[in-house]
């Protein structure tokens, strides 16, 4: 089913309700979908193959979405914060492509100007061109192309591009999102950017469920907690740094967010201790923690409001440990956890978790197969226990095997995360010739405070096993972050590697 | 009338529409008001009515389903026909919403 759909459907059943933008003057379902078959007749009638789009959140990124998937033609968002050069091999890679681009970042282009198979058009003048567009009439027929193709964030290498079926994308909703469900005066502040898979399926699920779109072009802590305040915000996604920043600042202005009903976070690991405060800060409102990848349509699994009110308040230690779990598989998807053999393993022990279902693709753009007999392998170590709560530990390649034992960097770093001097904190592991791997870390501290890593090392030692502290301890003025907020690991290691010594 | 996931489909005799959600593997018949349901984009014949016994309406963003084939609908325009699989009537599916996580 093409995605655009959604919005037919979404148009006939909540017509002139507000989508986007301000309550009274936004733009309406009605007019949206309007816009989207206008936008459709725009990009049919150029000779590009894919639509890409290098730009902020806009009213640009449903109308290029959807016009795209009615024109049959895959959209894919750009990384705009890409170096430029690397921004160009994308568009390359691409072609034959028409890049809609937001009118400010025009200027980095102008060497792709001009080049067969490369179309740049303004964002103002694609609006315009689709404001002066007939609409077309959208038939039945199933697309031949995929909806959306996404550059991977590359943490380990190269970036790849996947591949996102209408289908994977379809019942991704149509599995998890009510119709029209919202409340009256529900808004949902989108600030995950368009090229990252959680803005798009944010975007899709909002516009199904019936809540009203408030943008932020970009993530900025004052700039949301302003927006959430001001614009009475009830449902808004992040991803972990974005919670860590927001945290900081309401625990200075001492201020609530008493709007704020829904806060979902996702696309990384959330540290325990930042989580904590963070429903302390706001005891109001319900968390939900979406964990799933970009070949996965998103999410897969959901820890719920309550799931976390419970886990917070409990005494039972495997129940209070769920604060740390990523929840459990949504109805539509299967998991499995396997040893390296391919194997399913018992409950609670540490595997590669593999998943299935209608909205995981595993297809990237030129390799011919998908998922092997619909798994795909996520390459996430993970345990699930009796009670089906799956818990992340991290990249398979991440996980650290000292003497034999598994080692999960994220429970080093929320030990440390503990301490009061210790602002972030990064572990890896290194080679080590008696043990295979050791535990090694990077700690930045807290502003105008120097913790002793020798300190450190006892107050990991207090709280985990002492197999588990690491053997070096560096202090950073930095740690190396992408733009998706996801630690870079392989830069992290090469850096220690450097200094923590033998 | 073979059903593939995410096909649209209109009442023959009411303004019932419906988008197939999960789809059984063989064959089935679905009707509304009684008589069968036809492609979306098609016209249906005219002069039909809602046979006796078979009305009490579908509502917009409601899943119909049956646990036993797996078929699950979801109404995307209102009718006052009823939905019925083989002649036996859908049931509402009961909502148990997730939270949105994205």
């Amino acid at each position: 089913m093409n995605i655009a759909m959604l919005a037919e459907i979404a148009a006939d059943a909540g017509g002139d309700r507000v989508v986007l933008g301000d309550p009274e003057r936004g733009v309406t379902y009605a007019q949206l979908y309007d816009r989207a078959r206008r936008a459709a007749r725009v990009l049919r009638e150029s000779s590009a193959d894919t639509v890409a789009m290098i730009g902020v959140n806009s009213e640009l990124f449903p109308v290029a979405l959807f016009g795209a998937a009615l024109a049959d033609r895959p959209f894919s968002p750009l990384n705009y914060r890409w170096a430029d050069a690397d921004l160009a091999a994308a568009v390359r890679r691409l072609a034959p492509v028409v890049v809609l681009v937001d009118d400010e970042f025009l200027p980095r282009f102008e060497s792709l100007a001009g080049e067969p198979g490369v179309q740049l058009v303004a964002r103002s003048l694609f609006l315009a061109a689709v404001a002066d567009a007939a609409p077309i009439e959208a038939g039945a027929e199933e697309p031949a192309n995929p909806a959306v193709l996404l550059f991977t964030s590359g943490t380990s290498g190269s970036p790849k591009v996947a591949v996102l079926g209408h289908d994977n994308l379809s019942s991704y909703i149509l599995g998890s999102v009510e119709l029209m469900a919202a409340e009256e005066g529900d808004a949902q502040l989108s600030s995950l950017p368009p090229y990252h898979v959680g803005g798009i399926a944010n975007l899709l699920s909002t516009l199904f469920s019936g809540r009203r779109i408030v943008q932020l072009p970009a993530f900025d802590a004052r700039t949301w907690i302003d927006a959430v305040r001001a614009l009475r915000v009830t449902h808004a996604t992040v991803v972990p740094t974005m919670v860590a920043r927001i945290v900081d600042l309401l625990a200075e202005d001492g201020g609530g967010l008493p709007s704020l009903r829904h806060l979902s976070y996702g696309g990384g690991r959330m540290p325990l201790p930042v989580l904590e405060r963070a429903m302390a800060l706001l005891p109001e409102t319900g968390f939900v923690n979406g964990y799933g990848l970009t070949e996965t349509s998103s999410s897969i699994t959901v820890l719920g409001p309550d799931d976390h009110r419970l886990a917070l308040t409990s005494d039972d230690p495997a129940v209070r440990a769920r604060l740390g779990s990523v929840g459990r598989a949504l109805p539509t998807v299967e998991l499995s956890v396997r040893d390296a053999d391919g194997e399913p393993v018992a409950p609670g022990v540490t595997g590669e978790l593999w998943v299935r279902g209608e909205q995981v693709s595993g297809r990237y753009v030129g390799t011919e197969s998908g998922a092997a007999g619909g798994w795909f392998r996520t390459k996430d170590a993970a345990r699930i226990d009796e009670e089906g709560y799956v818990f992340v530990e991290g990249r398979l390649d991440d996980v650290i095997v000292r003497g034999g034992e598994n080692i999960s960097p994220g429970e080093v770093e929320d030990a440390l995360l503990e301490h009061p001097d210790v602002a972030d904190a990064g572990v890896v592991g290194l080679p080590d010739d008696d043990w295979g791997e050791r535990v090694v870390a990077a700690v930045v501290p807290v502003e105008g405070r120097t913790p002793d890593p020798g300190e450190l090392q006892e107050w990991v030692r207090g709280k985990l096993r002492s197999s588990k502290t690491p053997s070096s301890i560096a202090l950073v003025d930095m740690l190396p972050y992408n733009d998706n907020g996801k630690l870079v690991r392989r830069l992290l290691r090469a850096s220690l590697q450097g200094t923590a010594g033998a | 009338m073979q059903l593939r996931i995410g096909s649209r489909w209109r009442s023959a005799v009411d303004d019932t529409q419906v988008v197939v959600v999960r789809a059984p593997a063989g064959e089935v018949s679905l009707t509304c008001g009684g008589h069968p349901l036809i492609p979306a984009d098609s016209q249906p014949t005219p002069g039909l009515t809602i046979d006796e016994g078979a009305t009490g309406g579908t509502a917009l963003g409601k899943r119909y389903a049956d646990p036993a084939t797996g078929l699950e609908l979801l109404c995307v325009k209102a009718g006052t026909g009823a939905l019925a699989l083989d002649g036996v009537e859908l049931p509402l599916k009961s909502a148990k919403p997730l939270p949105a996580s994205d």
